[in-house]
């Protein structure tokens, strides 16, 4: 009878292929341990349905135990969880992170150039927008995700634009094809004659000007357009600017135009205003019509969606997209790395879009043709003109880009931008405002 | 007995010494009072003194928490407009708050303590309803009311024919929903402690006051309120702890808006700190009313332990 006898030496061999092994990762079952990953929570469509099964597939090829966690956005529970598992230094491998997380982590996140790289070479460049709040000191620090990722660019009424503002968005900007006969005339001034038309019928356009995002998205498209930047790439103060001075005389002319309750919006008001049929227009990614599509079918029907007006400056899209990110102390990175490539391979971003009925936004130029975008409706080609197609001309923006990214979070988050437009209705003089945001954007600049 | 000290003989001198010590040490109440209560303590250090510690400790470090910079983070903040518009706001919300849920609760504890103790119960469990109701829930249920574009009191004031109010769109409108929210949620735990402390007061008191011709409003001055005056202290020190802390209320109704002028600490504190990535700028919000809450919880405490010997005496 032989007995195995487990030696010193033995044990020490053991542990030292136990630590190597999320490094060469072998396949067989059990072999790669496990991972976990903390995901956004969809709420549009059936995306967390598919995003779940998509990771029981890795999860059963790749012989890895993957925990997959659903954390809601509402009232900022993934940003709680997330600072938590960054100070505790614990917590899931891979983790969902909104617009400017990576920034806020740069310590603590694993770069992932390797991960992107290969994407990149795969499907080509992303945007300018992804690049900006993903890369850092030229490293990626995140994976771009195209789960929650999503433009901002107006929703209309077809019916109402048409009859008080005589806009035919529908033939302006056809549900297929690769032209948009109506897009030279599409500008920031077409929009203030529109929305002053529908204000006339009781219509007036959705737009908030509250700190959430969906006000922050607008106000940031309408400053770039002109472009009046409050804070300059350099990091210096820029707001008494000609350029920031136009904006504010245009947008004192907007904000007497937007419903009563403008400042007290969230980033549910203008869904709400569009479905009850309230409002003509409003800056928001397709979910108040995936609403409406069970709760107002005939108000989904009417709902058109198109690019951004443009400005002197150029057309700006309103842009917030999410990112993968993995944290440092993270234990097994190698099977993190595969899982996010994986899921952001063509064919499975394209089986979440459809499963998310167009909502989600591919970091990659070369996906935005897929077909959902073309066949989703009613009304057929609605959501056509809802992902940035290179012939739209427009550039995918976030607010407070191009300003130094620590601070460009302060002007996101805070809502410096619609706050000024909110002062200005409030009967501020245009001086005053760029006084105050002076004020404001200083204490931002602590390091 | 007798086999007890036939092991204390048949041990060498010095265990002999220690085990009576140990011995001695665990028959002392005080330390089987204290091994009792040790999982309370070291919850409290784990739940409370850690975290605490821990806030101080980012509070005093630089946005990237890379180098110490003691409290210029609150010199810092006390430069900036927007948070003395915070401090003004939380003083205004906390202070108006607590003074009316303590007046309502005092004259609800009055009205409770007249009504016959069976019919009581119905009323107070009633009038408790809104408290035992989670916060953040009940705040939605008063968004909907207030909601700009829905509110159910727009609804009843245009069926009036009065104008809509814009209730969180205007800073000194939306500063009013937030304390009626918040003294329509805390004024039952107000009630609740006043009829306690009623109950408690002798009605021979009342007698003899009446004998000597006290009114109703001199009882209620010269009695009542001399007797129920370290239940008052106490529950208003509490509550405005607790008041001050607030995030629901804002969180859910105005967000901090409109410009910033209905921020308190607690939802100030959750926009630098969490969702503009300043940790250590975020706990410096959260801790700044720390230490006049505490000397102010200092006096109330010592004046309560004071009336309570002299009452005693």
């Amino acid at each position: 009878m032989s007995i195995n006898k487990v030696t010193r030496r033995k044990a020490l061999k053991l542990g030292v292929a136990a630590s190597v092994l999320p490094l060469v990762h072998i396949r067989t079952a059990g072999a790669a341990g496990q991972v976990s990953i903390a995901l956004w929570d969809h709420w549009v469509g059936q995306g967390n349905d598919v995003m779940k099964k998509q990771i029981a597939a890795f999860a059963e090829k790749n012989k890895v135990e993957v925990k997959a966690d659903l954390i809601p956005s509402a009232s900022g529970q993934i940003l709680m969880v997330e600072n938590a598992e960054a100070q505790a230094k614990a917590g899931h491998d891979i983790y969902a992170l909104s617009v400017w997380e990576a920034h806020n982590h740069v310590d603590d996140l694993e770069p992932v150039d390797d991960v992107v790289g290969r994407l990149i070479a795969k499907y080509g460049k992303t945007n300018d927008a992804v690049e900006y709040l993903c890369k850092v000191k030229g490293h990626w620090l995140a994976v771009p995700s195209s789960s929650g990722t999503q433009t901002k660019g107006p929703e209309g009424r077809i019916s109402i634009l048409r009859d008080a503002a005589g806009l035919d968005v529908v033939k302006m900007f056809p549900g297929s094809g690769t032209t948009c006969p109506g897009l030279d005339a599409w500008t920031w001034d077409a929009h203030l004659k529109a929305a002053e038309a529908c204000a006339k019928v009781g219509k007036n356009f959705g737009i908030g000007l509250g700190t959430t995002s969906d006000s922050v998205d607008f106000a940031g498209s309408l400053f770039a357009a002109y472009g009046a930047e409050l804070v300059n790439a350099k990091g210096d103060i820029t707001v008494r600017s000609d350029a920031v001075r136009e904006v504010l005389e245009y947008a004192q002319r907007l904000v007497k135009l937007l419903p009563k309750d403008a400042v007290s919006y969230d980033d549910a008001s203008n869904n709400r205003a569009l479905i009850s049929g309230q409002s003509a227009l409003i800056f928001n990614p397709p979910s108040p019509w995936a609403v409406a599509l069970k709760d107002a079918p005939a108000v989904a029907a009417d709902t058109w969606h198109f690019p951004a007006p443009a400005g002197p400056k150029g057309r700006f899209l309103p842009y917030l997209p999410y990112m993968w990110g993995i944290w440092k102390f993270a234990k097994n990175k190698t099977a993190a790395k595969e899982l996010l490539e994986y899921l952001m391979q063509r064919e499975n971003v394209e089986a979440r879009e459809n499963a998310t009925i167009g909502f989600d936004i591919p970091p990659f130029v070369s996906m935005l043709d897929f077909k959902i975008w073309e066949t989703a409706e009613p009304p057929k080609g609605t959501l056509w003109n809802y992902p940035n197609h290179p012939w739209h001309k427009q550039v995918a923006h976030i607010a407070a880009m191009p300003a130094p990214p620590e601070i460009a979070v302060q002007i996101y988050n805070q809502g410096t931008m619609p706050t000024m437009f909110a002062k200005l209705l409030s009967g501020q003089s245009v001086n005053d405002v760029m006084a105050w945001a002076e004020n404001e954007l200083e204490s931002f600049k602590r390091a | 007995m007798a086999d007890r000290s036939a092991v204390a003989v048949s041990l060498p001198p010095h265990r002999m010494v220690r085990r009576s010590f140990m011995r001695r040490l665990l028959e002392r109440r005080s330390t089987v009072a204290l091994l009792m209560c040790s999982p309370l303590f070291l919850l409290i250090a784990g739940l409370v003194v850690y975290p605490a510690f821990y806030a101080l400790y980012l509070a005093m470090l630089n946005r990237r928490m890379t180098q110490f910079v003691g409290l210029d983070n609150f010199a810092f903040l006390l430069k900036r407009d927007t948070f003395r518009l915070v401090i003004f706001q939380s003083c205004l919300f906390a202070v108006s708050s607590v003074v009316l849920k303590s007046f309502l609760g005092f004259v609800l504890a009055h009205l409770m303590s007249n009504i016959p103790s069976g019919r009581q119960r119905i009323w107070r469990g009633l009038l408790l309803v809104p408290w035992v109701i989670p916060l953040a829930l009940s705040t939605l249920g008063w968004w909907w009311l207030f909601d700009p574009s829905y509110s159910a009191f727009n609804y009843l004031l245009n069926a009036l024919g009065i104008a809509s109010v814009p209730w969180l769109g205007v800073a000194w409108p939306a500063r009013l929903c937030m304390i009626t929210v918040n003294v329509w949620f805390g004024t039952s735990f107000f009630m609740i402690m006043y009829l306690a402390a009623l109950k408690s007061v002798p009605e021979q008191l009342y007698e003899a006051a009446a004998i000597d011709g006290a009114g109703t409003f001199q009882k209620m001055f010269y009695v009542t309120v001399p007797m129920i005056r370290n239940v008052i202290s106490v529950t208003v020190l509490y509550s405005l702890i607790v008041t001050f802390a607030n995030f629901d209320i804002v969180r859910i109704l105005t967000n901090g808006g409109p410009e910033s002028k209905t921020h308190v600490f607690a939802t100030y504190a959750f926009q630098v700190g969490i969702q503009s990535g300043d940790i250590p700028l975020g706990a410096s919000v959260s801790l700044f009313m720390f230490p006049l809450l505490a000397v102010f919880a200092y006096f109330v405490l010592r004046n309560v332990t004071r009336r309570g010997k002299e009452m005693t005496v």
